[in-house]
């Protein structure tokens, strides 16, 4: 396994910027997402790491060797396709075996290899059948041995799960990150969910507009968001937009004055509040300094989701759903409630960051 | 208002069924019918008929133009095939992996012989095989070649279209998967690309052959003595008389026809392609 550099890399077609100066590293045996919206450059980032899209300029390294004019069949990358991309007329097994065969491999050889790869998977049962007598997940499971029986310098997934059923998809997301830990593999995902990004990705880079938002690890990008769209993007989270008032007050743009503690390292051009739902809490009746009407109430089943309205602005507050004899169980839309939180968790931001290539 | 509910699209499945079955019927009646009155005795043909009799089989059988014909058709159908199907697949991907200037008319000029009606076409060509005789100072009309050549003008539209319309629904990242798993542009295209096109590949082979093996209007003026093909053989024998022994050509021909579908349809299904 190799690690993986990527040095300003660009890609234009036509006259727009698909990738903007883009740099990224994996080290060795480390997962990294690439997390955006549908359009943001990170398939586009991908495909020129396999290989299949050349750069405008830029480079790409594998264990610092320039691989840029490389071809793709001369890369040794194991790529999963969002489509999975078998080959409709080859069985499981030749589906497999044919980056052995590639690599010259003699038939026995190949047949062991093939033997253990599916066994990886859980298919050996299958080997004999086409890709369309086999389901979703059996056919994601061969595309997943056909990467990695060759084993491939970097392997590379794009959107690997989005073809899967809801439940299937949780499933296959902890046994793609458990045989990646195992076997150390360098990864990168690309993916536009971010629960997905935030539960398989050991660092996370968060893309929009061809440009790196920010990169961090999970809790690093969900706890301390460099701006608000990467605050948005990463987890639900309130974004109220204001000024800051003074080192404990931000003032929102409908005049709403709310606690905060601005650390030294949150700049003046904060113009954006942010706040996960689930850090605010709530409680009945006008006790507290913030309070408001509940505009709407929903139970998610362990959770149950507040919408509260203060002043002019919405709030979002996620509760483990409380007990049917606690005093918030019997709070309903149209009710006055109080929230609060500590004044420390509330990330004061720019409304974009105007350093998005920080790390 | 459920009752409404599950009565109403029974009804309208009803007549769905039946306009299907109309459909069928007003299809194969002709067929159907042909195939019947090649076994009715008499030569007027007359329903109910009198008897049933093999004998029209026998009578096409002792007429040695129909058997040439049957093995001209034959040979010039497969001919036609083998060197127009390579042709239009080149050109199919040509116009749909290539970029280049012009392919939009290029890929018009390929689809015209379907345009123009088979005589006219038949016409044109006898002129210019008339001419290219003049020039060249060699037969080209009334030869195996030339009609071979006309018939190609037959297969490569439908190749052409037949293989375009494969083409398109190929799922490129297969392609792409081969070339990560270390195979060449050469090895892809051999291993991955031609075998997802062979169901359009077949397809296309088996409608050009059908359709040089039944044309008759390109063919009439390119045939020369000796050389007729079956089609045409029908003709010349309709001049002179009407008897169920063209229904009994007729019924071998559906035969060759509907015999190569089903075959054809084991190795590809044909549903998936046309």
């Amino acid at each position: 396994m190799a690690s993986l550099e990527v040095e300003r890399l660009t890609k234009r077609f036509g006259t727009s910027l698909a990738v903007n100066e883009l740099d990224l590293s994996v080290r060795q045996g480390e997962l990294v997402a690439l997390l955006g919206p549908s359009g943001c450059g990170k398939t586009t980032t991908l495909r020129m790491v396999a290989g299949f899209l050349p750069p405008s300029s830029g480079r790409v390294l594998f264990d610092r060797e320039d691989v840029t004019r490389l071809p793709a069949h001369k890369r040794s990358t194991g790529m999963v396709f969002q489509s999975y991309a078998l080959f409709p007329h080859m069985t499981a097994a030749d589906n497999v075996g044919f980056g052995l065969e590639m690599r010259g491999l003699n038939g026995a050889e190949r047949r062991t290899r093939i033997e253990e790869a599916l066994k990886l998977v859980r298919l050996s049962h299958l080997a004999g059948r086409l890709p369309r007598e086999l389901s979703g997940g059996q056919q994601q499971r061969v595309a997943l041995a056909r990467a990695l029986v060759i084993n491939p310098r970097l392997f590379l997934l794009d959107e690997p799960l989005s073809n899967l059923d809801a439940k299937l998809r949780a499933e296959v997301r902890i046994e793609i990150r458990a045989l990646q830990q195992r076997l150390g593999l360098t990864t990168l995902l690309v993916t536009h969910d971010r629960e997905e990004a935030l539960t398989m990705a050991d660092r996370l880079v968060v893309m929009e507009g061809g440009r790196v938002r920010q990169i961090g690890s999970p809790r690093e990008l969900y706890d301390e968001p460099h701006d608000a769209f990467v605050a948005d993007f990463v987890g639900r989270c309130n974004v109220l937009s204001g000024r800051r008032e003074d080192e404990t007050t931000f003032r929102t743009d409908s005049g709403l004055l709310l606690p905060v503690d601005t650390g030294p390292d949150e700049s003046n051009n904060a113009t954006v509040f942010a706040l996960r739902p689930e850090r605010i809490a709530i409680s009945p009746g006008s006790d507290g300094a913030i309070h408001g009407q509940v505009a709407a109430v929903t139970y998610l089943g362990a959770q149950t989701e507040y919408h509260v309205r203060i002043g002019g602005e919405l709030f979002v507050v996620i509760r483990q759903t409380p007990a049917a004899d606690e005093p918030l169980a019997s709070v309903k839309p149209e009710d006055i409630v109080s929230l609060e939180w500590d004044r420390r968790t509330p990330r004061l931001v720019p409304h974009t960051s105007s350093n998005g290539r920080s790390s | 208002m459920f009752a409404r509910l599950t009565e109403r699209p029974s009804l309208g499945r009803g007549l769905m069924r039946a306009m299907i079955g109309l459909a069928y019927l007003i299809i194969f009646a002709p067929v159907a019918m042909i195939v019947a009155t090649s076994f009715f005795s008499q030569q007027i043909i007359i329903f109910p008929p009198a008897g049933l009799t093999w004998h029209w089989y026998v009578n096409a059988w002792d007429n040695p133009e129909f058997l040439r014909g049957l093995i001209t058709s034959l040979q010039v159908a497969l001919l036609a095939a083998v060197v127009g199907v390579p042709i239009g697949t080149a050109a199919a991907l040509a116009i749909v992996r290539g970029e280049f200037w012009g392919r939009n008319a290029i890929s018009t000029l390929l689809l015209a012989p379907l345009a123009v009606p088979g005589v006219v076409a038949g016409a044109g060509l006898y002129m210019f095989y008339v001419l290219a005789e003049n020039v060249l100072d060699r037969d080209i009309k009334a030869t195996t070649q030339g009609l071979v050549a006309a018939h190609i003008l037959l297969a490569i539209p439908w190749t052409v279209r037949l293989v375009v319309a494969s083409l398109q629904g190929l799922d490129r990242a297969a392609e792409e998967a081969a070339a990560n798993l270390g195979a060449g542009p050469f090895t892809v295209f051999r291993r991955i690309t031609l075998p997802m096109m062979r169901p359009g590949i077949v397809a296309a082979a088996m409608f050009s052959f059908i359709q040089s093996f039944e044309n008759l209007d390109i063919s009439l003026l390119l045939v020369g003595p000796g050389r007729i093909t079956l089609p045409v053989a029908m003709l010349n024998y309709l001049e002179f008389r009407i008897d169920p022994t063209l229904a009994a050509v007729a019924t071998v021909q559906i035969l060759i026809v509907g015999v190569l579908m089903v075959v054809t349809d084991r190795f590809v299904k044909l549903s998936r392609v046309v």
